[in-house]
Formats: structure tokens, sequence, C-alpha cells
């Protein structure tokens, strides 16, 4: 009988890594405030849930950007007809524009150039069909987005060459990284075809400065391989330093424009995951043609086409949604790093992302993968929080969790937080040194003194620590 | 060494057909009633414009569903963070129902069998790339949507084998023409995985018989292959016949627990039932667990917009409005189609009987210069820049036989049917005429230069008559 195919029964789909065992963990018992209290709780989803009131009170305002109001339902047959791989004039134009303006209208977007995908996983699939054939080859700094194993190479036949950065000096892409990833691959057989660089980063949740950025341009250059920019967080930097896009880069840079592709979406930046949104952005007038022709196994809804459209083309919603954004994600951020850096856990130093990546290696009992799957388990089983572990994302060095904090509200936070503390808490006790166990009254007071600091009630919400965001945003 | 892949310098995206540079030509000059009545009328393009009043009027009749409401509480953040895979549950319930209603409730559907994709366009493909893999083929009655050279195999590296179907007994396939089919894969060093059948078929507009429907479970349980059932007009079947699915034949045949069971898949969408192809709503049916996993895996590819799914399980789910809207359309698209017939009857053109579709299978093999494919382009490109219809030419579905058109006749107004039937009768009559005096020329000049030859014959009888005598 004849079997299905390879693909269909292989693993490629790569949903047996951890990354996903998380997501089941979190699915057999997902925290509720008060019908699943212990229930565990999403910190592995990058979702961005911090603005939605914003968008909400636009979409009440705007009753004929939904194409079955009273007020939209004119449009409606002719959207509803609307199947052409082009995509809506208005649309384009309109995230053309958005793309600009997050960029600080420091660049402009050609609305001809865009190409609508099934979201940006659809995007980087089709990428990879128009950049690559079977058995060829990109290069992806690591650590990187889990999704790519599956996007880039599940149906494609691509294949995917890690350039290994490190914690030495946070990841930074080096052009002695890429060229050895360049080498290996060669030494391997395989012909490198591209470089993906996701900037913002996901995980590390940093931008790439300029001088990586001008290096990493000039290596494809010189290699004649294509740069992929996955700039699907580009509007959720918050803090400086500045966002600068690889169309930015090109402007100043002398290169082979033909190489030059962006990979976008709305699932991140405006909280839109499931209206599936994605773009490609190629300066290669025959990618954008056979990209488009492509584009029909994965089209964006033309009632979503409609919405999106008007939504992105009213200036001062998007201008406000932007600084509002921002400003949410900072918040956030400085709360949640605070907090944790009171209990003794670092991370690296971010300013964009709907993430931290967080720095557990102490936590290890043995720097090895093993161990960072041992304290995943108790993570996920105890602590009862969902994280996505470093080596799920190809890290080269154990210890390093992908922590979310955008996909909750403040309450859920707290109780993250005070369960983080409470298992620092245990953790610390465990480890207290030898010696100390001399001086008993020494012992007693100091234990006492570490519970006053970590106890949940005096970091609750009424916490009188002065600095909390959390509280000056109530008042 | 080429620096883009060979998918984007190949043809395979079979765009360079002349299906869609029909397309083009009509979108450089299209059609308007007021603004471009020379203009060229589309009859290419498979839409179903009839029944947007049932929808519009459905709409103004449930605003919460339009504004991202449900009981009164907006759920427009749920519905933007929803990427599930698995689809929305209540649209899925609503889909399979639906599917069921269509069928005549004769069979049901088990929402755990069903794959949201983006259109039946991501269906087809993701079930190319879950059965298939290069090397290996599908074989395809012709003719068939010119699209499936795309769907099938540009990026999946799957080939098309044709069944050959011909006039001679309406297209029907046979079992002669499936094992012909079968060994033309083998000589081709194929490994055949499988058969894809439109069912009701596009471009034909019949639905397939019970004599066909079974002959093709036998063969795909003799081979051991798959069998997918494209059954995206479903809900057009305007007359009788009765559809019948290859789900009911299985289930009539008590096939549920057998081996072909589970290779037997169903490709469904709503852009031809509910006429919402910009909704990019399409669905895969499958009695095999691995395959229903593995292609909602790859949906993430070409998911549903949550929207969309949140508006249509609304719609979807008012099984009062289902029934009219079914019920409506159908009385719609048949008396469409016979308004087509009887134009094309007028300017004395015939077309396959058919009950189902969004368009007719018309015979123009009288109107050819010659039996080619040569003089079918030549009067398909008459037909497009002269009598201004884009019409679309039996070879780009692969016919076998020159002289045969797909005609639409569900995406236009009554009164531009009508001009483009003047259009047609008056084209035919020129070329009547003309075939007519051109033939009569012909006859006259036969004539003469007969009695010229008579003459000379005869005068040189005559002359040698006289040399002899």
């Amino acid at each position: 009988m004849v079997a299905i195919s390879k693909i269909a029964t292989g693993n490629g789909h790569g949903e047996n890594s951890p990354y996903f065992d998380g997501w089941k963990a979190y699915e057999a018992n997902p925290f509720h405030p008060t019908d699943r209290p212990d229930g565990v709780i999403q910190m592995g989803l990058a979702e961005n849930q911090l603005c939605f009131s914003l968008i909400k009170k636009w979409v009440m305002q705007h009753p004929e950007a939904s194409l079955c109001s009273a007020e939209g339902v004119d449009r409606f047959k002719e959207t509803a007809l609307f199947q052409d791989y082009h995509g809506m004039p208005e649309f384009r134009q309109a995230v053309a524009k958005f793309m600009g303006k997050v960029r600080g209208d420091r660049v402009k977007f050609d609305p001809d150039r865009i190409v609508m995908s099934g979201g940006a996983t659809g995007a980087h699939e089709m990428v990879a069909f128009c950049l690559a054939d079977p058995g060829e080859a990109f290069l992806v700094p690591t650590p990187y987005y889990p999704g790519f194993d599956r996007d880039l190479r599940w149906r494609t036949g691509v294949q995917l060459v890690p350039v290994v950065c490190e914690s030495w000096n946070n990841f930074k892409i080096t052009r002695n990284a890429l060229e050895a990833a360049y080498e290996k691959a060669t030494k391997a057989n395989l012909r490198v075809k591209g470089l993906l660089i996701t900037n913002p980063s996901n995980p590390l949740g940093t931008v790439l400065d300029r001088d990586t950025l001008r290096s990493v341009v000039k290596f494809i250059d010189e290699k004649n391989i294509h740069l992929i920019g996955d700039e699907i967080y580009a509007a959720t930097v918050f803090m400086e330093p500045e966002f600068v896009s690889i169309s930015e880069i090109i402007e100043e840079v002398e290169c082979n424009r033909d190489l030059i592709h962006i990979v976008y979406s709305l699932s991140k930046d405006m909280g839109f995951p499931g209206f599936r949104v994605g773009i490609v952005y190629s300066y290669n007038d025959a990618v954008v043609s056979c990209a488009r022709k492509m584009s029909s196994f994965g089209l964006v809804s033309s009632q979503t086409q409609h919405l999106i459209a008007s939504m992105l083309s009213n200036d001062e919603f998007v201008d406000s949604f932007i600084a509002e954004s921002k400003d949410q994600l900072s918040k956030r951020h400085k709360y949640f790093t605070w907090n944790l850096s009171q209990v003794g856990i670092g991370s690296l130093k971010s300013n964009a992302g709907l993430f931290i990546w967080m720095d557990l290696r102490k936590l290890l009992k043995e720097k090895t993968f093993d161990a960072e799957m041992d304290l995943w388990r108790v993570i996920i089983n105890e602590v009862k929080l969902n994280v996505s572990p470093g080596s799920s994302f190809h890290c080269n060095e154990p210890g390093w969790f992908r922590v979310c904090f955008a996909n909750m509200d403040d309450h859920t936070m707290e109780v993250a937080l005070s369960r983080i503390r409470t298992f620092m808490l245990k953790h610390n006790e465990a480890m207290v040194p030898r010696k100390l166990c001399r001086r008993s009254s020494l012992k007693l007071s100091f234990s006492r003194r570490r519970d006053d600091l970590m106890s949940p009630s005096i970091m609750s919400p009424h916490s009188p620590i002065p600095q909390s965001p959390l509280v000056r945003a109530r008042t | 060494m080429g620096l883009l892949s060979r998918k984007v310098t190949c043809n395979s995206h079979g765009q360079d057909s002349s299906y869609f540079l029909g397309w083009q030509e009509y979108e450089k000059n299209p059609y308007d009633e007021v603004k471009n009545p020379k203009g060229i009328i589309q009859m290419g393009l498979a839409e179903n414009q009839l029944s947007f009043d049932l929808l519009e009027s459905w709409l103004a009749k449930n605003p919460e569903a339009a504004s991202f409401k449900r009981d009164g509480q907006s759920i427009f953040k749920e519905l933007a963070l929803f990427q599930d895979y698995h689809g929305l549950p209540a649209f899925k319930k609503a889909l399979v129902d639906f599917m069921s209603e269509i069928r005549g409730n004769k069979v049901t559907f088990d929402t755990n069998n069903i794959v949201l994709t983006a259109g039946a366009t991501s269906a087809n493909e993701t079930l190319m790339f879950c059965l298939a893999e290069k090397g290996d083929a599908f074989l395809l009655p012709t003719p068939y949507y010119p699209g499936f050279d795309r769907d099938l195999k540009w990026r999946t590296g799957a080939e098309i084998v044709p069944i050959v179907c011909s006039s001679s007994n309406g297209f029907k396939i046979t079992e002669s023409a499936l094992e012909e089919a079968y060994q033309e894969a083998q000589r081709r060093n194929l490994r055949v995985k499988g058969v894809l059948v439109t069912n009701p078929s596009n471009p034909l507009g019949t639905t397939m018989t019970r004599t066909e429907l079974d002959l093709l479970v036998n063969f795909i349980s003799d081979k051991e292959i798959h069998l997918i059932s494209d059954e995206i007009y479903a809900g057009t079947v305007f007359s009788s016949p009765a559809f019948i699915s290859i789900m009911e034949v299985l289930k009539d045949r008590k096939l549920e627990s057998s081996q072909v069971w589970e290779r037997v898949h169903v490709v469904y969408s709503l852009s031809k039932d509910l006429g919402l192809p910009g909704f990019r709503v399409g669905a895969i049916y499958s009695n095999d667990p691995i395959v229903v996993a593995a292609a909602t895996k790859m949906s993430s590819f070409g998911l549903v917009s949550s929207q969309t799914q949140f508006l249509l399980s609304a719609m979807l789910s008012d099984k009062k409005f289902t029934k009219e809207y079914l019920s409506k359309n159908h009385k719609r698209l048949q008396k469409r189609q016979n308004k087509l017939v009887s134009g094309l009857e007028k300017a004395g053109v015939s077309c396959l009987e058919s009950n189902a579709g969004l368009f007719c299978w018309v015979d123009m093999r009288h109107l050819l210069s010659s039996n080619t494919f040569e003089a079918e382009m030549e009067l398909w490109k008459r037909i497009v820049y002269d009598v201004k219809l884009n019409i679309s030419p039996g070879s780009s579905c692969h016919c076998t036989e020159p002289g045969w058109f797909r005609v639409c006749f569900a995406n236009m107004s009554e009164d531009t049917l009508k001009l483009a039937m003047q259009r047609l009768k008056s084209f035919v009559s020129s070329i009547t005429i003309n075939n007519q005096s051109h033939q009569e020329l012909k006859n006259t000049r036969r004539k003469n230069r007969n009695k010229w030859v008579f003459r000379l014959s005869f005068q040189s009888f005559h002359d040698r008559e006289q040399e002899e005598r």
C-alpha cells in the first residue's frame, strides 16, 4: 500500500521540540485567576496583549471598518469577491505607511513591493521556496526562534546552519561567527543561499547596532548571498538604542539590492496573530513576482485586509498606538526585570520584544543541557510557569530561558512573580553556605530578613516599595 | 549558477497558460455597462455572484457577528489572539454541518477530521505535500481546472498524469482510461500515489455518476492508492441527477472499516458555494488521522483569519439561513444556466448537458477552421479580442479534443449575459456567412475550374484526334 509522504510522517514540523512540550503542559492545566489559580502560567507565548483597549476603542468608533456592519456592508460584495493576489491597494498602502512610521519615517516602503502571506510563518516558507532549492542552506544566528526549523526547512528541503553567538559578548553577531558558519556549510557541501537575521531579536529582545548591521550587509554582498531580515518585532522597541532597519542600512552601504528581503507581520507589533497578516517585502523584482504567485497559498482574508486598511490608514490612531504600545511594554519590562533582580535573577539587557532572555545558569546543577532540561521541568511542574528553554532556540550555552511578559494582565504577572520568589527562596535556602549555621542567631535573623524581603505579602501591589511602577500605575 | 530557486525561474506556476492570459486581457479592457460598454466581458471566472443579497440581508439582521461581539461582549481581543491551527471549534462545527446539509444529510462529518486552510488552493497543495513527493504522480481526469498544475505540482514536485476522457461518452471516466493513465505513469517512471477528481466537475459542470464513483473506489482499492475528491462545487448542484459525494458511496458500500476508508480525502471551500473567494476559507477532510495531524500542522502556513472564522461560524450555524440560501441559490443558478444554454443555442452553439457548477462546457468544434489546437487558439483569440468575451479554451484545461470552451454564467448580471450572447450570435453568424460565402466561392471556383479543365482536355483530345487523324 502506498504510504503518505516522508514530509507528513517525519519530524520536520518540529513539534517534538521542548518548546512545544511546555505549551502542551500549559494546555493541560492553564492558569485562570478564579477557576484554576494553581494552573500553569503561560510565559512561553510571545504575544502582545498590552494595548487592546486602545484598539477596541478604535474598532467600536469605526464600524465601517467591519464589512458586516450597516456602515460597512456596501463594500461586502466586492470585498468578499476580491481574491486578487496583488492584495487590496489600500491594504498595501496602509501597511507600507505603517512600516515606515515604525521606522520613524526614516525610510519609505513601496506598496507595490508588498506581498501577502499566511502570517510570518507563511512568509518565511515562501521566501525559502523563492530563494533556495532543496539541499541548499541558510545561515541563522543562534539563539533563534524554534519555528524557523519548521518554517524554513520542513516542506522546502532547505537546511539551516547556525551562526554561533555567545554570551560573553551578549550574543553579538560577529564577522568571525558568520565566516565560521559559512565555512562549515561549505565543508559540508552545502550551498549557502542566504542569511536570516531577526531584528529585533527573538529570543534576545535586543536590536542589532549599526556596525553589526553594516558588517552583515557587507558579508552577504561579498558572498553574494541573500539577506532576509525578519523585522516582526520592529514596533516593540520600547527603549534606546533605536531600531535600525535593514531598509535604512542599504541606503548607507553599497550592496546588491536584489539580495535584500524583509519579512514582516502584524502578529507582534499589533497583537493580531489570529488575523494572519504576513508580509514579504523584497527589493528583488523577480522575487516579488514569484512570491506574489505563491501567495495564492496563503492570502490574507479580504475581510481582514479591509479592517487593517481602515485601521492603519488612520494616522492619529497609528501614532498614538505606536507610542502607547512602547510605553506599556517599557513599563511591564521594567517592572518584571526589576522584580526578578530583587530575587537574584538576571537577564540579558534588552530594549525590545515581548520577552526577556533570562539567565538561570547559576541554577543549573551542572553546565549541561540535561541539567537545563531538569531545571525546565521543575519550572513547569513545580513553579508552574511555561517558559522556553534556551536549547529549543539552539543556544550553544545551557541555562538561558526565554520568558514572555506581555501576554498577561497585571494580576497574572503578580502571581507569576510570587511563584518565582517562592521558588528562589526555596532554592536560596537550600544553597545557604555551611559557615552561617554555626552562628545560629545570625542565621535566624538572616533568614527572617530574607523572608521579609521575599514573602509575597510584602511584594504585593500594596508593597511599600515606592519604585514599583505597578503601584504608580494604579493611582 | 542561479541566485534564486528553480521554482522562480520555471513555469510550473502555470501562469503563462492561456487561462490566465485571458484574464490579463480582460483586466486591460474590462467591460462596464456604463464606463466601458465595448470592453471584454469576463466569462472566464467561476464566481457565484447571484446570491449576495441573501448574505447581505443576513448581515443586516445579525450585527453582532459583524462587530466582533458575542452576547453583547466584545470578543475582539480573543479573536485577534486566536491562532490555534485546530481552528475555532464553533466554526468547524458549523462548517461540517453545512457540508452535511449540502449532501442532503446522507453523510455526517467529524470535526476532528477537518483541517482549515486558506482556500482550496492551499488545501489541495497541503494534501499533496502530505501524500506525494518528487517522483510521485496523481492521476486526474481531463479536462481539469488549470490551477491544479500550480496547486498540485509547483512546490511539491509531484506530477499529474491525465486520465483521458472524451466527448464520445460525455467525458465520463472509464475503467480503460484509468488503467491507461496508470500505465502511462509507469512508463514515465512515476509512482502513482492516487487519483484526484473534481465532483461536481470543473470545467464540465456535471456531477459524477454512481457508476463512475464505484469505478474509482474499485480502482483505488485495487491499486491501494489514495483518492482526493475536490467537492468545492457540491453546493452548486441545481438540477438532477442529485449530487453523490464519495463519502456517501463509501458509506453505502459499508467501507468504513476497510483499508480504502482512510485513503479517501475530501477538499472543500466556501469560495464557490457561498461566493466568498476573498475570505480564503478552505478545508481538508480526511479519514486518516495521520494525514489530519500532518495537514493540521501544515495549515500554519495558511490559516483562516480568525475574524473570518467567527463571522462564518455565526452565519453557518443559522440553519434557517443555510436552508434558505441553498434553496434560493440553486434556483437562481438553474435559471441563469438555462439563460446561457438558450443564448448559446440561438447562436447555433451547443454545450455539454450540465446540472452543476458556475459554467458550461461549450462545444465550438464546428467553428474551428481545422480539428487542431492551433485552430482552437485562433478561435479563442478572436473571441477574446474581437468578440470581447473572455472564455477559457479547452486546451488550458488539458482537454484532448480541440474546440471545447468553458463559459461562466454566474459572475455577471443578467443583462451582461444577454449582451454576451448577442455578441456571440453575431460572431457565429458572421463566421457562418463567411464560411458560406467562402464555401460558395469555393464551389464557384471549382465549377469554373472544372469547366476550364474540361475544355482544355476536350481541346487537347480534339487536337490529338486531329493529329492522329
